[in-house]
């Protein structure tokens, strides 16, 4: 027996992407809706579960490395687990799991009935790449999950009720495409370079060859892949759309993990691959990224303010809160790559309650749009209490994980001697504070509209993950033991040997 | 400078390549010119990965004593599986197209933006 679990904990790299990987074409088989959502859920709870015992054994046990096939690296493909990843990988599977809970009363509202099982299949689909971007320590591989996380995500998309749900899953497909080829082609580069793909001899093989061309420009062509596939300013464009019209389980998925997922890649290339010294001693990297999270921070919270439909406020706001993850890596420092990751790790959180919220007004009221929330602070006190919770942790107010957020995020400025930083994020909190004022007014202060029934709260099975969500957001912003302590770990382990 | 350009003729053609892509998925309306553009585009970044594999005077990577040199096999099987990817992007691209057809009624890019805005 002793063995069979050994075993299992040896194997538990792969186990991580293969379970959902394996799960995805038995929702397809099961036909039916109700045995495709079993399957995908009870594969989302493996992942968690996986995921949790991961985090553990790397925080107290140090890095893991996995030989995929026995093949042995640099040639094999090799999965890497260590305190950032794992990080991740908890964040992206115990969203899954919480959101597809949150699904099948959500589903039967919004997709056509003989889709559903198709709906579920992407779902876990989405899961397995975003998953095996985060697991795996081979540059390729990064490329070929980040394709099937995206495949996946434009069919969920494109699922969305309102046909404009077309049109954005079409927009993301190009926009998105083109990053992931920009990927693709900075990878090549690499290969043609050091002649590995392994992250770890590539790693090792760069600063010989630092001072060619093509490593630059290598370099370049990565990180714009990635910026687009995080939708950092002024690459965005494809995601306001993309949230706005996706179904509500996939906004709150998608929203919560895989831009979060692109920026854990960004650190990777930048601090793990490339080192710091080469990102920015060689190139002015870190003044790029600060430049564009500073925009980003304002843009996106100017466009959020003036947004009719909540959804697309939400996303905007997004576009924002990526600005304060980006601001965080540009700093270059141990304190802001706890910061980004804490950040990450929080907005996740705050997205997904927000998000899974919408999808509960959606269910009893058909609509997103800020003029149809009048009045439903008494209607529908829990979900109000919800969007009020993360809402309050989005603008950062203590004692609610985004204040943690903010928190290290004005300490790794200060450390950094940047207090004129400081003065920015305060600034584009209070406009944060705007556009979640405009809910709170909309919500409690607005007598309903004439003529509409007396609509009542969501169904429990999506009540209860939306309050989750939100109660998660104030519990992390009183026990921050978790994302601290991992965030710092892999801060250390990022910066190891550099600077 | 001539030598330069033909010494390094396969870059040159992934780079012109590549540019025609790109430029036709930014200024092409139609959708699926765009798609047609996005595969010239990807097309382009196989080349440059297959060629970067090709050793002067290698044969094929088969195992044989006759042969000594032979190119380089790892960059051949990237792309087989880039290649699967891209197929799986255009067949999804295309499936869009239709679907965006059939509730719109035209696939330019400005005619969705207006009827788009009008809702």
């Amino acid at each position: 027996m002793s063995g069979l679990i050994g075993d299992l904990l040896a194997h538990l790299p792969a186990l991580q992407v293969v379970v959902p990987l394996a799960a995805a074409p038995l929702c397809l088989l099961a036909g039916r809706a109700g045995l495709a959502w079993i399957i995908a859920f009870t594969a989302a709870v493996a992942a968690t579960a996986t995921a949790a015992a991961l985090a553990y054994l790397t925080f107290h046990n140090g890095t893991i490395s996995y030989h995929m096939g026995g093949w042995a690296p640099p040639w094999g493909i090799e999965y890497v687990v260590d305190t950032a990843n794992a990080l991740i990988l908890l964040l992206v599977s115990a969203i899954a799991t919480v959101v597809l809970a949150f699904c099948p009363a959500s589903v039967a509202r919004e997709i056509r009935p003989g889709s559903q099982h198709l709906f579920y299949c992407m779902f876990i689909l989405c899961l397995t790449g975003l998953l095996g971007i985060a697991v795996t320590g081979d540059a390729f591989n990064v490329f070929v999950f980040l394709e099937i996380s995206s495949l996946s995500s434009y069919a969920l998309i494109a699922m969305g009720g309102h046909r404009k749900a077309l049109t954005a899953a079409f927009q993301y497909l190009i926009m998105g495409t083109i990053g992931a080829t920009f990927f693709l082609i900075g990878v090549g580069l690499l290969y043609m370079m050091t002649g590995t793909l392994n992250m770890a001899d590539l790693q090792a093989r760069i600063p010989a060859i630092q001072d060619s061309r093509p490593v630059a420009a290598a370099m370049a062509f990565i990180t714009v892949g990635l910026a687009l596939k995080a939708a950092l300013f002024p690459l965005h464009l494809w995601l306001p759309n993309a949230y706005a019209s996706a179904p509500s389980a996939v906004s709150a998925f998608i929203a919560a993990t895989a831009t979060k997922v692109s920026l854990y890649v960004l650190l990777r290339f930048t601090f793990t691959i490339f080192g710091a010294n080469f990102a920015f001693l060689n190139l002015p990297l870190h003044w790029v990224l600060l430049v564009l999270a500073v925009i980003a921070m304002f843009a996106g919270s100017f466009s959020a303010i003036f947004q009719r439909d909540v959804k697309r406020m939400l996303a905007y706001s997004s576009i924002a809160q990526i600005g304060y993850i980006t601001l965080a890596i540009s700093l270059a420092s141990s304190a802001g790559i706890s910061a980004a990751l804490i950040h990450i790790f929080n907005h996740g959180l705050m997205k997904a309650a927000l998000f899974c919220a919408m999808g509960c007004i959606f269910y009893r009221i058909g609509s997103t749009r800020i003029e149809h929330f009048a009045g439903l602070g008494r209607q529908m006190p829990w979900t109000m209490t919800a969007i009020v919770a993360a809402g309050l942790s989005l603008l950062g107010v203590p004692l609610t994980a985004g204040f943690i957020s903010k928190w290290y995020l004005v300490q790794a400025a200060l450390q950094a001697d940047l207090w004129w930083l400081v003065i920015l994020i305060a600034a584009s909190s209070l406009l944060a504070l705007v556009y979640v004022w405009r809910l709170v007014e909309a919500m409690y202060f607005k007598a309903p509209p004439a003529g509409r029934e007396d609509v009542g709260e969501a169904p429990l099975s999506m009540l209860l993950p939306t309050l989750l969500l939100a109660g998660l957001n104030i519990y992390f912003g009183l026990d921050t033991r978790l994302p601290v302590a991992m965030a710092e770990s892999a801060a250390a382990l990022l910066l190891r040997g550099q600077m | 400078m001539l030598q330069v350009i033909l010494d390094h003729y396969n870059y040159w053609i992934a780079i012109f390549l590549m540019m025609v892509g790109f430029y036709t998925v930014v200024a092409r309306g139609n959708l699926v010119k765009k798609l047609v553009g996005l595969n010239i585009f990807q097309t382009s970044v196989f080349l440059l990965y297959i060629s970067m594999g090709k050793v002067t005077g290698g044969t094929a990577p088969i195992l044989d004593d006759r042969f000594q040199v032979y190119s380089n096999p790892i960059p051949h099987v990237l792309i087989l599986t880039a290649i699967v990817v891209g197929v799986a992007t255009t067949a999804l691209g295309l499936g869009l197209v239709v679907r965006i057809r059939e509730s719109y009624g035209t696939i330019e890019e400005d005619e969705l933006d207006l009827a788009d805005g009008e809702t």
